[in-house]
């Protein structure tokens, strides 16, 4: 059932492939607009590079959180969701994979082209790659539960930013700190370790939180 | 003596128990602010290392410390109001929030001042401040939430899961200035070591603390009891309170 939760969003995101490309190209866009605003000076890019591509990360991850259940509590879909016999945590947790798949997993293929552009070292361009592909699953959770709680609310998209960034912000801090600590020599393995373990902890409670959260939208 | 404890979780005997509490929370605040302003500004000695300058933890260590309580009372209020759908609990997290908020406000802001003439700077990406200022985000967010849901029942639940997930940032805050070693000092006052600071300074700042509890206590009262008229105007006994004083 998890599987076939996220098969299904997978289709029904192909079938409408503009937003998926919408995510990435938001990523790309605003990644490739700051050495145009801060100027083209390669030392300073190499600095900035991986806090710029982990803030453009949130923000396209954000961008489509609204859609991760919206769709379906329109046309009722969710309803019979809330309530099939199956668990709720596990039905959500498929909805978060396959978020994370159709905007999570480009990010994580589109950095190390970024961080190119950013004349990233090649293991910092590694060690980004790899703060991502733990980090993005992370944001996919969080946003679930604020994605759920602004369910169907006028100005939902607004306020799912001030309840996610904030719980986003140790994501950030660690995710672009692993990648400034394997630059300066320090090696990126605990910070990676921390995101591995937000992962965990999300995984485990996120789908939980969320699940509730759509019984309290739906009611 | 056995005291009824239930009674006063229904919102029309509370509301009349607040009336009468909030007269001797108010006056108690005033009177220990006075107090402790006095200490602050009159009988605690000159720092020797940061001059007058310090005098702004009256306030300062005082706000940050309520910025966190209320916190975790407002999660706790509205965790019990999500677990046993009880209506007053979920009023009184609602009733927290702005004057957390304002705490955390209060806190950042007398940081700011403070952190001038003794850093140089207004604001540094440290640890603590940065923690402190999600929390104001946080709180920022329960509120919007809240005010973005028209059903109050539903605003009460969503609103109590953004509280409780939120939660995590406060042992964050709390142990931020011992996890990372930056510029924010580190605490002044615990619970398991003798203080180490002059004991009139203690004295005052204690003093102020508790003239914020008794502020903020005060001031939930008033809040929570204009909750309680707003949800509970369709009932009888609001209608009477009214005609009563009209």
């Amino acid at each position: 059932m998890f599987f076939r939760i996220t098969q299904r969003d997978l289709l029904l995101a192909m079938r409408r492939r503009s937003d998926v490309l919408t995510t990435l190209f938001f990523f790309v866009i605003v990644v490739s607009l700051f050495p145009l605003g801060v100027g083209p000076e390669m030392s300073m890019l190499r600095t900035m590079a991986p806090g710029v591509v982990w803030v453009a990360a949130l923000l396209a991850s954000m961008l489509s959180l609204g859609r991760m259940f919206s769709s379906d509590h329109v046309d009722g879909t969710l309803e019979q969701m809330v309530l099939s016999p199956q668990s709720l945590s596990l039905l959500v947790l498929g909805k978060a994979l396959a978020h994370w798949l159709v905007t999570g997993v480009p990010l994580v293929l589109m950095a190390p082209v970024l961080g190119i552009q950013y004349d990233l070292p090649g293991d910092s361009l590694l060690v980004l790659t790899a703060s991502l592909l733990l980090g993005t699953p992370v944001l996919s959770l969080i946003g679930a539960i604020g994605a759920a709680l602004t369910l169907g609310l006028r100005g939902g998209g607004v306020l799912v930013s001030l309840l996610v960034l904030p719980l986003y912000i140790p994501v950030l801090i660690f995710g672009a700190g692993a990648v400034e600590a394997s630059a300066a020599g320090l090696g990126a393995a605990a910070h990676l370790s921390l995101l591995g373990a937000f992962l965990l902890a999300s995984v485990v409670l996120a789908p939980w939180t969320t699940a509730l959260s759509l019984r309290i939208s739906m009611e | 003596m056995a005291i009824n404890w239930f009674k006063y979780s229904s919102p029309a005997s509370f509301y009349f128990l607040a009336g009468k509490m909030i007269p001797l929370f108010s006056v108690a605040a005033v009177l220990f602010c006075a107090v402790g302003l006095y200490i602050g500004f009159f009988v605690a000695p000159t720092d020797f290392q940061q001059g007058e300058a310090y005098r702004i933890i009256f306030i300062h260590v005082p706000a940050a410390w309520m910025s966190m309580f209320l916190y975790v009372v407002m999660a706790v209020w509205a965790g019990i109001g999500l677990a046993f759908n009880t209506r007053l609990s979920s009023m009184v997290a609602t009733a927290i929030a702005p004057t957390g908020a304002m705490f955390t406000f209060l806190a950042l802001w007398t940081g700011a001042l403070w952190g001038k003439p003794m850093w140089g700077t207004w604001w540094v990406w440290d640890a603590r401040l940065t923690s402190e200022l999600i929390l104001l985000f946080l709180y920022i967010g329960f509120m919007s939430l809240q005010a973005a849901i028209d059903d109050p029942r539903r605003a009460d639940k969503a609103g109590a899961m953004i509280a409780l997930v939120g939660v995590v940032n406060v042992p964050i805050i709390y142990f931020s200035v011992k996890w990372w070693n930056t510029l924010h000092q580190g605490a002044s006052v615990s619970l398991t070591q003798s203080p180490k600071m002059a004991t009139t300074m203690l004295t005052g700042m204690l003093i102020m603390s508790i003239a914020c509890w008794m502020y903020a206590i005060a001031v939930i009262l008033i809040r929570t009891r204009a909750i309680i008229l707003e949800r509970e105007r369709h009932t009888s006994w609001v209608g009477e309170l009214q005609g009563a004083e009209r």
